[in-house]
């Protein structure tokens, strides 16, 4: 019932597009066959790119996001400047669009020419997305940390654990649990997002498809780049879904996990 | 000497005042029960000895040493007092062993092998050998309290701290917590416990301290301070307990 639904929805949506007055200059100007061909194998090396940004920035964005993470989770007035530091931190990246700071790390740290600061923008790019997307991930983790319930704490400090123990042995485990799903949700959106690199002259996927489109004025580059994005969130998204959905089991079959 | 001694405990959180200077002394291989209502300062006071909360006046010598001492390294204390709590607080991700072997590893520095083989002797000895590699939340409460006892003693403890550990039992669960704290204090472990099973408090108890508003009303042997008690105050705490059918 529910296939058949799906489908006839599809084909009614199939023939109202088509059958659209400008539907054969859409055809050509964004699914050509050809051009699609054509442009796949430089996008492809574009997204290998991508790929790059992916899994360098997200390694970084793990480590970044969960130091600034503890810092904000510190307790005591010793830790005040730290602490500040850290929510300024998370406030300032969590509120500016991405674009901006893309502009302002690409653009700006180039122009103070200092000696020693990179300027590839490949570098540059992954910093700005690993700046934004680290106080992100930085809130998510303390969420994460903050759901464990203090008398773990407390029951672990008993023991002799020391403060960093209990948390690394005791509090991050089961915070990592809580909020695996929620990490992966922020890695769906990452994937995505390390296409706008190309704003920066990184020669990446979306950045290829430019090219292409400004030689050929035929737009299909960018569906094309596009549709690569898209297979490659399918993935994740979907180990999202079953991330979530057993974590949901676990509490509704009354784990205290 | 004692092995733990409080001396003018105060502690209060805002404005609410929960413990006013308390006393109590426990010798080596003692008994002590902390008996009184919700909110007498029982938890708080334990809390305090075990250097969970920080007092706000007052001493806790651990063997003659006073570990108030903002000088003293409070992580290095802890090590040598065991805590049980209300709702046994087992780590919810670590097998039932490791849970065991956590503390005589990571803070006592032990061999994984000798810790493991320690710890599967004490879960032989409270029946739960098999259980050794389950987690925590396959366990019945019951059972789970037992761990919480032994993963206390695994680090060889100058001082158990007892919080209540029946409290958040079903009823048919509190015999097998309370006869393992019986043969751990037939061993000669010294212990303060705070408890409502006053029964309990009588048969294995070397003294019992009734605290009402954050003060030690009167402390002695269960038969006086349960039988005899003097203060007016213990007489209407007792009575209410028995009205309770918990005596």
């Amino acid at each position: 019932m529910a296939l058949a639904s799906t489908l006839l929805f599809a084909v009614v949506a199939w023939f109202a597009v088509t059958n659209s007055p400008g539907w054969p200059r859409v055809q050509a100007t964004f699914f050509s066959p050809s051009a699609a061909l054509e442009s796949l194998p430089d996008i492809a090396r574009g997204l290998l790119v991508n790929l790059q940004v992916l899994v360098v920035g997200g390694l970084l964005v793990l480590v970044v996001g969960l130091g600034t993470a503890a810092l904000r989770t510190l307790r005591g007035p010793a830790w005040a400047p730290l602490r500040i530091l850290a929510t300024v931190y998370v406030d300032l990246f969590r509120g500016m669009p991405l674009i901006i700071v893309l502009y302002l790390v690409g653009f700006g740290f180039p122009a103070l020419g200092l000696q020693g600061v990179p300027t590839s923008p490949f570098v540059l790019g992954t910093a700005a997305i690993v700046l934004v997307y680290s106080a992100y991930v930085a809130e998510v983790f303390r969420a994460g940390i903050e759901s464990v319930h203090p008398s773990q704490r407390a029951a672990a400090r008993s023991l002799g654990l020391t403060h960093r123990q209990t948390m690394r042995i005791v509090v991050l485990p089961q915070a990592l649990r809580t909020v695996t799903p929620a990490l992966l949700n922020d890695f769906v959106a990452l994937q995505k997002d390390v296409g706008l690199i190309s704003v920066l002259g990184a020669v990446d996927a979306v950045r290829s498809a430019q090219i292409q489109v400004g030689q050929t004025f035929n737009f299909t580059p960018y569906v094309v780049a596009g549709l690569l994005f898209v297979l490659l969130a399918v993935p994740s998204a979907r180990l999202a879904d079953a991330v979530t959905a057993r974590a949901r089991r676990r509490q509704q079959s009354g784990s205290l996990l | 000497m004692s092995v733990l001694e409080l001396r003018g405990i105060m502690k209060a959180f805002g404005e609410n005042v929960v413990l006013r200077g308390v006393d109590l002394a426990v010798d080596e291989h003692r008994v002590v029960a902390l008996i009184g209502g919700s909110g007498s300062g029982k938890s708080t006071l334990l809390r305090c000895a075990s250097l969970l909360e920080t007092v706000d006046d007052g001493q806790v010598l651990l063997d003659g040493e006073d570990v108030t001492d903002p000088r003293v390294d409070a992580d290095r204390v802890r090590r040598r007092m065991g805590v049980v709590f209300q709702a046994y607080n087992l780590f919810p991700h670590l097998s039932v062993l490791d849970n065991v072997t956590l503390a005589p590893t990571a803070v006592h520095g032990r061999p994984r092998a000798e810790a493991v083989e320690e710890a599967r002797g004490l879960l032989g000895r409270i029946g739960l050998a098999d259980k050794a590699l389950e987690y925590p939340d396959r366990l019945s409460g019951g059972q789970q309290q037992r761990v919480a006892i032994v993963r206390a003693l695994a680090v060889r403890p100058r001082v158990l701290l007892l919080d209540e550990v029946t409290s958040a039992l079903d009823p048919e669960l509190v015999g097998e917590v309370l006869a393992l704290v019986r043969e751990v204090a037939g061993q000669g472990m010294t212990i303060v416990m705070a408890t409502h099973e006053m029964g309990f408090a009588r048969q294995v108890a070397d003294t019992v301290a009734f605290l009402d508003g954050g003060v030690l009303l009167e402390s002695g042997p269960p038969g006086q301070v349960l039988g005899d008690p003097e203060h007016p105050r213990t007489r209407q705490f007792l009575a209410r307990v028995i009205d309770a059918g918990r005596l």
